[in-house]
């Protein structure tokens, strides 16, 4: 279901609310989620809601608050969010919305609902320490306007820091998972 | 003045005028680039799935500055961006600190925090200052007209990157004025450009950059001007995209910053990577 109309659903059921979620965002950066007096600022400041009024921050910070954790997790929805911080930058309560949505999509990650998307560009980061693989065309087209060859990342490095976070099992955990 | 110049990912694999434009006109105003070696990803496209991650790569990047004792230049405002905010909760919080430090001891590096981080425009506007900048202008580009594209991570979060004002933007105007070129004043400035959400949701990334192009074409702008290559990307290379989709027509040229100026000063289109711009120079180039 769209977020949108999940969340939206007006009758909360007792067994939907999960406390435990609700730190859980708290403690993955969402520190402020709890002063959030629902104005409603950060959805009209919001790019991504003026064209698809179904991604809705208000909504997203209102379902964390109340633990609903079922509602926002597993939703393509959630990786609608472009980071511009608009949000966070005029949210009146400082509960710094930007930063809850970051938090609540690492929550999802590693619950094993990420996005396709963000999934393919982590496992290319990983390998290439870059967002691409860097490729034969460009070092040509560099060439020829007189630039140096793209410099080279330090990948055994990058693979090996990333050792020690919970990246690899995330991207592993996902897997399988549609 | 000296900087280490940090890559990223955008401008060396996709756009290289920019780096170009951005090394030819540093070098007119006597900023030295050092090349940061090995550096990695500024970290920022994977806070959304695991924000120790972002760090760690942060991180590592300014070691390798540090190790060399200069300051970042980027000329990406999210890397920046990325690397001041990082660099901030660092800094706020020691047991973290000493968790990344930690990660970062297995490739034999310690990160200290030495090195501050500026993107092109803030080393543009707070170090060479605009009137150095008029200085090595021999060619004022007064005919032209054009609407300028601020992007986010130049500015927001306020509270950590605290440079110009969001809500009412002022420094890249200065920027461009200081090569004699007027700015237009448009409805969507502000507004995001929608590239980050292109992955994810391409038709949502292109309505709302075709929001911004329909109120840049009101104004009747010559050109746009950008200081983040993915906002550039945006702009540049989708644009044919919604005139083909929506039978609409722009035709509005996408300046970074740095070709603007670069022409001020009088260098060739050409030195400029200006002929590598997918939406075509050639009328704006006949009005100066
Ligand atoms: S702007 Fe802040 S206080 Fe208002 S609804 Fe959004 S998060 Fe809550
Ligand atoms: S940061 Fe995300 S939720 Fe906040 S205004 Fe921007 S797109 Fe909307």
């Amino acid at each position: 279901m769209p977020l949108a109309a999940e969340t939206r659903r007006r009758v909360i059921r007792l067994e939907e609310i999960n406390d435990a979620f609700s730190r859980e965002v708290i403690k993955a950066g969402g520190e402020k989620l709890y002063v959030c007096f629902q104005c409603g600022t950060c959805t009209a400041s919001c790019p991504i809601f003026k064209f698809d009024e179904s991604y809705n921050p208000r909504l997203i910070i209102r379902s964390a608050v109340l633990g609903l954790m079922d509602r926002i997790l597993n939703n393509d929805m959630l990786w609608l969010c472009a980071a511009c911080y608009s949000c966070t930058e005029r949210c009146p309560r400082g509960v710094r919305p930007a930063e809850v949505i970051r938090a609540i999509r690492n929550i999802a990650a590693e619950k094993g609902y990420i996005h396709e998307f963000f999934k393919t560009q982590a496992d290319t980061i990983i390998n290439y320490g870059r967002i691409w693989e860097e490729e034969e065309f460009v070092n040509e087209m560099r060439e020829d306007m007189g630039l140096p060859p793209v410099p080279s990342v330090n990948r055994e490095e990058v693979k090996k820091i990333l050792e020690y976070t919970k990246v690899k099992k995330i991207l592993a955990s996902g897997e399988g998972e549609d | 003045m000296k900087y280490a110049y940090f890559p990223g990912c955008v401008t060396p694999l996709r756009e290289n005028s920019y780096e170009l434009s951005a090394r030819r006109v540093l070098e007119k105003l006597g900023v030295e680039l050092v090349e940061l070696e090995g550096a990695n990803c500024c970290g920022f496209f994977l806070d959304a799935v695991d924000h120790l991650s972002s760090i760690v790569l942060a991180a590592r990047n300014l070691c390798l500055a540090e190790d060399i004792g200069c300051h970042i230049i980027t000329l990406c405002p999210t890397c920046s961006g990325h690397f001041t905010r990082v660099k901030a909760e660092l800094s706020e919080n020691p047991k973290l600190m000493n968790d990344v430090n930690r990660v970062l001891s297995s490739v034999n590096r310690r990160f200290i925090g030495s090195s501050e981080v500026k993107h092109i425009a803030r080393v543009l506007v707070e170090d060479v200052g605009v009137e150095a900048i008029k200085k090595t202008v021999t060619k004022p580009l007064t005919r032209l007209r054009v609407a300028p594209h601020y992007g986010c991570h130049i500015m927001k979060p306020s509270t950590e990157i605290r440079f110009d004002s969001p809500e009412n933007p002022r420094l890249l105007d200065s920027l461009i004025e200081a090569t004699g070129v007027k700015c237009v004043n448009y409805m969507e400035k502000r507004m995001c450009c929608g590239a980050p959400v292109m992955g994810v949701d391409l038709k949502l990334s292109i309505e709302v950059v075709r929001e911004k192009l329909r109120s840049i074409k009101k104004e009747k702008a010559d050109a746009i001007v950008t200081i983040c290559p993915f906002c550039h990307t945006q702009f540049d290379l989708n644009q044919s995209r919604i005139e083909e989709e929506y039978g609409e027509t722009y035709e509005i040229p996408v300046l970074h910053y740095t070709q603007l100026l670069g022409l001020a000063q009088g260098y060739e289109p050409d030195d400029l990577g200006l002929y590598e711009n997918r939406v075509m120079v050639d009328d704006l180039l006949s009005l100066i």
